[in-house]
């Protein structure tokens, strides 16, 4: 079979621009970050708030402790943002997402090409991987690439609206996450979105 | 589901993980937890969730509990050593969790390749601060997994149960 005329992959939005618009009302969702950009991201758009809990490590854990909180919770929208490095270290997560599917997960993998906090390498997406492929392999039926501004509105209303587990690619320029200064205990960050949740219940 | 002589006590792991509260069952498939994950598969009341590797089972317990729910990780004890970066983020976030292994690597072992493991399971789970419980008699299990449970959901702690060869019996080979 022929393959798909692809053009070539375009990292230039700016991640501090685009992850807000794609999010917008923060407080209709609960947010798992995963570690250095998107957590900061997150932490940025909630304030780090309490319906924000966000990681400084476990690399490779928020796809699925985003589809735990999710099937934890089915009236809540549960948004993860994950970076390419950290979701290339556990791929799979995509797959046992897909088959469980649950209606209010959503995932944001954040793109920049690079291991950002380690000094910039190249990943695998700036070296032809491309992650909404490998998500659409999975099995998860929405899902979508946004590199260019007319695709942002298009991604916000699937993070918003879709009635599946769904996959937005967010391929950004590489430059680190805002600036925050973000509460990094796992402990009491727990405990602060435990209260979060009982406060809003 | 009919459970034989043989396997009843994997239908009590899997009732007594029910009866406390358990919602959210997660596991890489083998053969000591074959009842309790057909169970969760043919039960309406919970989710059954396959993994592809056992961390993510780490992850999944812990977004659980943010959700307000109790999630327990069955596992065979080769899948341990997948885990141990996530379990950092288990005992330094002080989340509550409960995995249950089903051993081997263990007594009577008889492929040398699962030896390395099973020796390193125990140091392992002392090394990251768990609470070990083992089960070698078959009327044990519902009173280990009981107090398992009261360990991880109300002490908050990080919580092993190692099914072990003594009670599952050695693959022959």
């Amino acid at each position: 079979m022929a393959k798909a005329e692809k053009s070539a992959p375009r990292f230039e939005l700016d991640r501090t621009v685009v992850v807000p618009q794609l999010v917008g009302k923060q407080e209709d969702f609960l947010f798992i970050g995963g570690l250095a950009g998107t957590a900061k991201d997150l932490a940025s758009i909630t304030n780090d708030g309490s319906n924000y809990y966000g990681m400084a490590g476990a690399m490779g854990a928020a796809v699925s402790m985003g589809l735990g909180l999710a099937l934890a919770r089915p009236d809540r929208k549960v948004l993860v943002a994950t970076g390419d490095g950290e979701l290339l270290m556990n791929i799979g997560s995509l797959a046992t997402a897909s088959i469980l599917n649950p209606p209010n997960l959503r995932i944001l993998c954040v793109d920049n090409g690079h291991y950002g906090e380690t000094g910039y390498q190249k990943s695998h997406t700036s070296l032809g991987v491309d992650l909404e492929q490998i998500a659409i392999g999975a099995g998860i039926k929405s899902t979508m690439t946004v590199e260019t501004k007319d695709q942002i509105a298009a991604g916000a209303r699937m993070l918003r609206e879709s009635n599946g587990t769904c996959f937005v690619l967010l391929r950004v320029k590489p430059e680190d996450g805002p600036k925050f200064k973000r509460d990094m205990d796992p402990s009491s960050t727990r405990v602060r979105f435990l209260q979060g949740m009982k406060a809003r219940s | 589901m009919e459970a034989t002589t043989e396997d009843r006590w994997q239908k009590v792991v899997y009732d007594t993980l029910k009866k406390n509260g358990v919602t959210i069952f997660s596991y890489v498939p083998d053969a000591g937890h074959r009842m309790a994950i057909d169970l969760s598969l043919a039960d309406p009341d919970v989710h059954s969730v396959a993994l592809t590797t056992e961390e993510e089972g780490v992850a999944l317990a812990a977004g659980a509990h943010l959700g307000g729910a109790r999630s327990a990780l069955l596992m065979q004890s080769s899948g341990l050593g997948n885990c141990i970066n996530f379990f950092s983020m288990i005992t330094g976030g002080k989340f509550p969790f409960l995995t249950v292994l089903s051993m081997r690597g263990d007594y009577g072992e008889g492929n040398p390749w699962q030896m390395g493991m099973g020796k390193a399971v125990r140091p392992i789970l002392d090394a990251m601060g768990f609470v070990t419980v083992e089960i070698t008699q078959k009327d044990e299990v519902e009173r280990a997994i009981d107090a398992a449970c009261t360990m991880a959901f109300q002490s908050g702690e990080a919580v092993a149960v190692l099914l072990t060869q003594k009670l599952i019996g050695a693959k022959k080979f």
